[in-house]
């Protein structure tokens, strides 16, 4: 049986990564941590904070400027990807995994929670997929391989919470899930399940997890998201953690596998680091020895991505100045979809960018140890203990719930009395917990709680599942794999409808956001009136540009009345043919020997410079300079007549030097005066009679070819031309213009 | 309850507390809230866990709902789910596996009740 194995170069073939699943077994089980390299030297930097570089990743984009490095921050990075088609949510873990995120978070469909048991086979989500084995095993095995390629292992994740928590834990454990959310209280307060039975659950959950190795997530953050003034509920958060994190590390858990799910509660126009730092350190000081998952405030997003990108950034400048483990990333579009593909990427790079960004600033600014920051904080704690002495007073977590004590928008000890309040005798799962009888036995692994194993074989006290020689846990050929159970809703069947666009031979291709073919765009526009109707405006474009399903997804007030920013989503529902593409060539570039051999043997002399009104010369020198790898080194003599060059100015210096050339520098290209100016140059030229004896380029970050070519010029340059890319020109279309001479 | 925020009255006994005795104080609250729910989970089982606990015994997520179910049923879930599978493997000379199919299949559940027959709730 031979295995499929990813390409570096082509699309993963995910109807490959299903084949076989029934075989596969995880290679590893629980959680990796980035390793740190000091002194980390990578192009001509080095790096305090940085990790394990990777072996094949996309950098930032302006790394080319810097030798193409991509360093690693130390965190480890999440994504949570999940589309309600697991299968396309492979392809976007690689995508991912190449711009640094190593901790893949699987969120669950809509419902799950409610689900008693495990769910098999694939059906398709809302809001997130449903967890099942299958699903599973097909992400952790596609993982496998991209963290392969990647060069750096992934973390893959998703929930332990519901009434199926324990089932879950199992499935995950048995799988090599590496980590997950599990917190009892989320089930509690959020789900309306049963306070008894979730407690109960989780005291098993978490020993299963603890047997794993597996990081857990608590579910604090979720106060954030629910209270009215998130910044309000910081010492219940605190509270909210510290029972979670007790619990788990009584059970078993190793705290350094037992992470707080932390928020900066506020979000600009609040001064939002003010109020956000006290209680960063507050916690880190509560919690030492303990994780933390620093999480991006969702509470305040909007439907604006640059919005939601600053007050991210803001969140990693408190991870920074504090600490973070595990550095959450929330899409910037979150506040307006189903997180898109190019949404999770943005997300990753904001995190690398920002805390690569930040590296070593610990080295030179630290934090007051007094003042308003330390007499903040020890308010927040003080309030956390005055909160834990009163649930005392009252008899205890489970009384506490039932008055209501938690996200209630008062700061405690204020109470407003909104706070969530459950029965201890409702919700889900009421009445569904038994009391262990004296012969109560479970024959397994990760098992806690009383277990009268003695009975049968007291020599299996602390191996109860040597009873049955071993359970799944040591041995893994025991699992029962199931593929499938609904016949109607299924992976095969939705990969059979988009067929044609999937896998690396597709012929087919459509604009997508989040499943494969969707046919999803977005265009963005400006209208020179108000919101409203500029709104109608988009989707009247939208309708006559053909898109189905339009849906305005953000408008912003540039002013009231003159003018609204429009983003507008909607379908597009023909395919195109990848074969009827017609490609730009790529660039033939002769090697530095060729070059410097033609020019030795015919001596070139350039005219160079800016034209028109336009300063920007640091493109042009790249070009031109020795030092940069520019033209000079060939040989090409070049004479520099510096920046805002007029055009009659490059004519009549090309005259005057007898030059083989004209490169111009243009990239101020508003109203198209870069096009414009070249223009210029050529017709000057051909008023002066050499344009026939002059090569003319022209060069530019909003540059092509082709639009430089019907401006007048001989060849355009744009973003990513080398001193060897002009030079490859030059010598070519000389070498062309002197054959032509000579047929004629 | 609604209550304004007495926070200055309230944290009097707090107010002379080192960071270190602060902190120990908020721990030794969680541990005292945490206790408890400690207890609870020791002697308590539920659906859910007797479920997961014949998954581990090689037990497919259709098959350990089924034998859960049944053992609702029949009064059985006190003793676990996993044991009523052991115990009647023990008794008939059966697998594991065959001991779980019979009670899937639903007739072995007379049979099983008998084996935890007397035995103290």
């Amino acid at each position: 049986m031979s295995e499929y194995s990813m390409k570096p170069d082509e699309r993963i073939d995910v109807a490959k990564v299903l084949e076989n699943l029934e075989h596969y077994h995880p290679r590893r089980h629980g959680w990796t941590w980035r390793e740190h390299v000091s002194d980390l030297h990578m192009g001509p930097f080095t790096y305090e904070d940085c990790s394990k570089p990777l072996h094949d990743s996309v950098g930032l984009p302006p790394a080319h400027y810097f030798d193409d490095i991509d360093p690693q921050p130390l965190p480890t990075i999440t994504t949570e990807i999940a589309s309600g088609r697991f299968e396309d949510d492979i392809r976007r873990m690689r995508m991912a995994a190449h711009h640094g995120a190593d901790h893949i978070m699987v969120i669950r469909t809509a419902g799950q929670s409610h689900y008693d048991g495990l769910i098999e086979g694939s059906p398709q989500g809302s809001g997130g997929v449903p967890v099942t084995r299958k699903q599973v095993r097909a992400q952790r095995k596609a993982l496998d391989m991209i963290e392969d390629e990647v060069g750096r292992p992934i973390n893959y994740h998703s929930y332990v919470s519901g009434v199926a928590g324990p089932d879950i834990a199992v499935m995950f454990a048995e799988e090599g899930v590496n980590g997950a959310h599990q917190d009892p209280q989320y089930n509690v307060i959020y789900r309306n399940i049963n306070m008894v039975r979730s407690f109960v659950d989780a005291c098993e959950s978490k020993r299963i997890m603890a047997w794993a190795d597996m990081a857990q997530i608590d579910g604090a953050h979720n106060a954030n998201a629910t209270a009215r003034d998130a910044w309000k509920v910081m010492p219940e958060l605190m509270v909210q953690h510290a029972i979670n994190s007790l619990l788990s590390y009584r059970i078993g858990m190793k705290k350094e596998y037992i992470c707080l799910s932390t928020v900066p509660p506020s979000a600009t126009p609040a001064p939002c680091v003010h109020m956000d730092l006290p209680y960063a350190v507050a916690l880190r000081d509560l919690f030492e020895g303990y994780r933390m998952r620093a999480q991006m405030n969702t509470k305040y997003i909007e439907a604006s991505t640059r919005e939601a990108t600053v007050t991210h950034v803001l969140n990693m400048l408190i991870s920074k100045l504090t600490s973070a483990d595990i550095q959450s990333t929330i899409t910037p579009d979150e506040g307006r979809n189903v997180p898109w593909h190019i949404y999770n990427i943005e997300a990753c790079d904001t995190a690398k960018q920002a805390l690569v960004g930040m590296d070593g600033l610990m080295e030179m600014v630290e934090l007051k140890q007094d003042g308003y920051l330390r007499e903040k904080a020890r308010e927040l704690k003080e309030r956390a203990v005055l909160f834990l002495e009163e649930m005392l007073e009252l008899g205890g977590y489970f009384a506490a719930v039932q008055e209501g004590f938690f996200v209630d928008s008062g700061m405690f000890p204020e109470r407003n009395g909104d706070g969530i309040a459950r029965d201890i005798n409702g919700g889900i799962g009421v009445g569904t917990v038994v009391k262990r009888a004296p012969d109560y036995m479970a024959p397994v692994t990760a098992h806690y709680g009383y277990n009268n194993v003695a009975q049968y074989d007291p020599e299996a006290v602390d191996d109860p599942s040597r009873l049955i020689g071993g359970c799944t846990l040591e041995h893994p050929e025991k699992i029962v794999y199931i593929d499938e159970l609904d016949d109607t809703d299924n992976v095969y069947l939705r990969m059979d409808e988009v067929k044609k666009y999937a896998g690396p031979e597709a012929k087919y291709i459509r604009p997508e956001m989040e499943w494969l073919a969707d046919g999803t765009v977005m265009l963005t526009m400006f209208f020179p009136t108000d919101v409203r109707h500029a709104e109608a405006a988009a989707l009247e474009v939208g309708r006559r540009m053909n898109l189905s399903d339009c849906v305005v997804i953000n408008r912003e007030i540039m002013q009231r009345a003159e003018g609204t920013r429009i983003e507008l989503k909607g379908k597009v529902s023909f395919d195109i043919d990848m074969d009827s593409l017609v490609l730009p060539q790529e660039p033939d570039i002769l090697s530095d020997e060729e070059l410097r051999k033609a020019i030795e043997e015919r001596p070139m002399v350039v005219v160079a410079g800016t034209v028109g009104q336009d300063e920007h010369s640091v493109g042009m020198r790249e070009i031109i300079d020795i030092k940069h790898g520019g033209i000079e080194k060939y040989g090409i003599k070049v004479l520099y007549l510096g920046t805002s060059v007029p055009p009659e100015k490059f004519v009549n210096a090309a005259i005057e030097v007898n030059a083989d050339a004209i490169l111009c520098s243009a990239i101020i290209s508003h109203d198209n005066i870069h096009y414009k100016n070249i223009a210029r140059i050529d017709n000057t030229a051909k008023e002066m009679g050499v344009r026939d004896r002059l090569m003319l380029c022209a060069g530019g970050t909003q540059i092509t070819n082709e639009g430089a070519v019907e401006a007048g010029a001989d060849a355009g340059f744009g973003r990513g031309t080398h001193g060897n890319h002009v030079a490859t020109f030059l010598v070519k279309e000389r070498r062309r213009r002197m054959e032509a001479q000579k047929e004629n | 309850m609604k209550r304004n925020d007495d926070f200055e009255t309230r944290r009097e006994h707090l107010a002379s507390l080192s960071d270190e005795e602060l902190h120990a104080r908020f721990w030794s609250c969680v541990e005292q809230l945490t206790d408890p729910l400690l207890t609870l989970g020791y002697d308590n089982t539920s659906p859910s866990i007797e479920r997961s606990v014949l998954l581990r015994m090689g037990f497919s997520s259709v098959e350990a709902k089924a034998i859960v179910n049944g053992c609702l049923e029949h009064g059985l879930l006190q003793h676990g789910a996993g044991n009523v599978v052991y115990r009647l493997s023990k008794s008939e000379d059966k697998s594991i596996r065959e001991a779980g199919e019979a009670l899937v299949s639903g007739d072995a559940w007379e049979r099983a009740e008998t084996l935890f027959r007397g035995a103290k709730a």
